[in-house]
């Protein structure tokens, strides 16, 4: 008998799936612990009722849902989605040439250019978001220099609007769309480019059909680790947007910590997360396709 | 071929920071011929085929093709099309796709492109392959369809970069034939750099051995080999033999060499050499003959001692030492077993070879 278990408990040591399983254990834990459940949390709170002194009734109701609807909070996601396109777009637009200009220097430049790029990140995000404040309002760094020099005489209202936000996002994420804009673009075989001009395509038409196609995933994956975050983004317009730019980040931090309205606050994020998730996919689709 | 020259390079020096990659090269390229830059790694052949394409501008000097200068025409405007060393297939696209791109550049109506890509593939013996990716081809099939998207152009002057290097033996020796039947059939001119000796002399109607930047020799294949013009072209092309000789006498046509180690060697010179002259004689080992009595008298001949015989199916090669010292190596062919030299390593024999064989080399 105990030779019988012991041949099957070696079996199932030597047994590949048991092996795989026992490698993806601790992270299936972690995975099940930190993030299913509080998402099953927060879904089951959603579905609640903001009771007296800032508790939550569970009450099973959509009401939430549908209190989104209204304008005042559609506003503030569609307010969202519009700013993290534009800080995508921009940190596309600019940071593709730049990841192009690293990718085609001689090899010992690169690392020093990549990492001249990953220097803003040895400053505190918050520190850098406070530096923007003071470029940007009425006695900041541009409009002093603006005024000085007698080109205007009132200072231009920079700071506290939406403007302000994209600014501090497209500085903020920049780097995060280089790397690997870089990445793929460094992967390019550019006698692909020399067989293109050789055919008869300019330098625009070879990049257009040869080097953009094959750095696609390069984008979508910048696309993605861009416009999640700026999404969300909470300290960016609550630094620089002032009242009139606030996004989800900030509407939940109103919801959950002034209001105290948990439920409305766990309805608003969950529709975040689906958003992302929506646009997660998107991006895929559009990525995998090829000529 | 015609006398039409399709590319000219006269004194073409390309300079990459110090290093001289291209030093003061003059070619004539004729139309409808297959011309071939041989030689070894960095001596300047793939940069000049780049000059021609476009894709590097000389330092000096100019380009031509057809009689125009093409100055700083990049490759786009010429009327040239590349097979690439590595193929360069695009690797997003459908092989109908790769090899119709030339004509899309052109902008040609889409239903004679995909009749044009389909007589293509014909061409290169690749029918119905249109549909396949890049990455489900076999070497040899890569390297066809990169031949087609080159030639579906039409383009003045075809130029070719090493095409065959990463094909196994059997593959290359069957491209090289049809790249040549190919080349005569449609009359283009074939530009085909190459460092593989044998590939240049197979397929080239001339070829310009090129080593360290300069153009050493421009001959046909034969004259190439049987009359090379410097020690380096000697070497390099097929295997040869150097005596260091010193004119004995000269009489218009033959001469008398004293070498080291055996009788005076007669040789045959057309240029005039004066006694005490010091020459390079090269000698090639499959006109050397060896056996083991001596043999009757006429032409060179010389006691040696046999070091090593190596059989290789159609040859038997054997190095032997002369007397003074100088090792020398000898083919001969293994005609019928009942011919053969049955000479033993260790083993004392006699070569002998031609005067007319004997080639001396210009200092």
């Amino acid at each position: 008998m105990g030779k019988y278990v012991l041949s099957l408990m070696e079996r199932m040591r030597r047994s590949k799936n048991v092996q795989v399983l026992g490698l993806l254990s601790p992270s299936a834990v972690y995975l099940l612990v930190f993030f299913l459940l509080p998402l099953v949390i927060v879904l089951l709170v959603s579905l609640g009722k903001r009771g007296p002194m800032g508790s939550v009734v569970y009450d099973w109701n959509l009401d939430n849902y549908t209190r989104f609807i209204d304008p005042i909070y559609f506003k503030i996601f569609v307010r969202s989605v519009w700013i993290a396109t534009a800080n995508t777009v921009l940190c596309l637009v600019f940071g593709y040439p730049f990841a192009y200009f690293i990718a085609r220097r001689p090899k010992r430049w690169r690392n020093m250019l990549l990492l001249l790029v990953m220097v803003p990140f040895w400053t505190n995000f918050l520190v850098r978001t406070y530096a923007w404040m003071i470029i940007l309002r009425d006695s900041g760094l541009i409009n002093s220099l603006l005024m000085l020099t007698g080109i205007i005489t009132e200072p231009l209202p920079l700071l506290f609007n939406q403007n302000a936000v994209i600014i501090g996002l497209f500085y903020g994420y920049l780097p995060f769309m280089v790397l690997p804009l870089y990445a793929s673009i460094e992967k390019v075989d550019f006698s692909l480019v020399e067989a293109a001009q050789d055919l008869g395509a300019n330098a625009l038409t070879a990049f257009r059909r040869v080097v953009l196609p094959l750095t696609l995933p390069g984008i979508v994956a910048g696309a993605i680790i861009t416009f999640i975050p700026s999404l969300g983004a909470y300290v960016t317009p609550d630094l620089l947007g002032g009242a009139k730019a606030m996004m989800i980040g900030n509407l939940l931090q109103q919801q959950f910590l002034e209001v105290r309205d948990w439920p409305f606050g766990s309805a608003v994020g969950f529709i975040l997360m689906v958003t992302v998730l929506l646009a997660t996919m998107v991006y895929f689709r559009t990525g995998g396709k090829t000529v | 071929m015609s006398e039409k020259i399709a590319v000219e390079l006269r004194h073409v020096t390309k300079r990459f920071g110090d290093v001289v990659a291209v030093n003061d090269v003059s070619l004539q390229i004729r139309d409808g011929e297959f011309f071939s830059l041989l030689g070894p790694s960095g001596c300047g052949k793939t940069s000049t085929l780049r000059m021609v394409a476009g894709f590097e501008a000389p330092t000096e000097g100019d380009v031509y093709i057809h009689g125009q200068l093409m100055g700083l025409t990049p490759p786009f405007q010429r009327n040239t099309n590349m097979v690439f060393q590595a193929y360069a297939l695009f690797p997003h696209m459908s092989v109908a796709k790769n090899v119709g791109f030339g004509l899309e550049m052109k902008k040609v109506p889409k239903k004679e492109i995909s009749r044009r890509v389909e007589e293509a593939l014909e061409l290169v013996r690749l029918p119905g392959f249109g549909g396949r990716r890049p990455d489900q081809l076999s070497g040899g099939q890569q390297q066809r369809v990169a031949l087609a998207r080159a030639l579906i152009n039409r383009p003045e002057v075809l130029l070719l970069d090493e095409p065959l290097g990463s094909l196994d033996l059997k593959l290359r020796k069957e491209m090289q034939l049809e790249l040549k039947s190919l080349q005569h059939r449609l009359g283009l001119t074939f530009v085909y750099v190459t460092h593989d000796q044998e590939e240049a002399l197979t397929m080239s109607d001339r070829i310009a051995v090129m080593d360290q930047g300069k153009v050493l020799q421009v001959d046909t294949p034969t004259d190439i080999y049987e009359r090379p013009s410097s020690r380096f072209v000697a070497d390099f092309i097929g295997e040869t033999n150097f005596l260091e000789c010193t004119v004995l006498k000269w009489d218009g046509d033959y001469v008398e060499l004293e070498v080291p180690g055996m009788a005076p060697m007669q040789g045959r010179s057309a240029k005039e050499l004066a006694s005490g002259d010091k020459v390079t004689v090269a000698l090639r080992p499959e006109k050397i003959s060896i056996q083991k009595e001596q043999p009757a008298a006429g032409g060179n001949c010389c006691q040696c001692t046999v070091e090593s015989v190596v059989y290789i199916g159609t040859d038997t090669n054997y190095v032997v030492r002369l007397d003074s010292g100088q090792s020398v190596r000898v083919r001969e062919q293994n005609i019928a077993p009942s011919l053969r030299v049955e000479v033993d390593e260790g083993a004392m024999a006699f070569v002998f070879w031609h005067p007319e064989s004997a080639l001396i080399l210009p200092d």
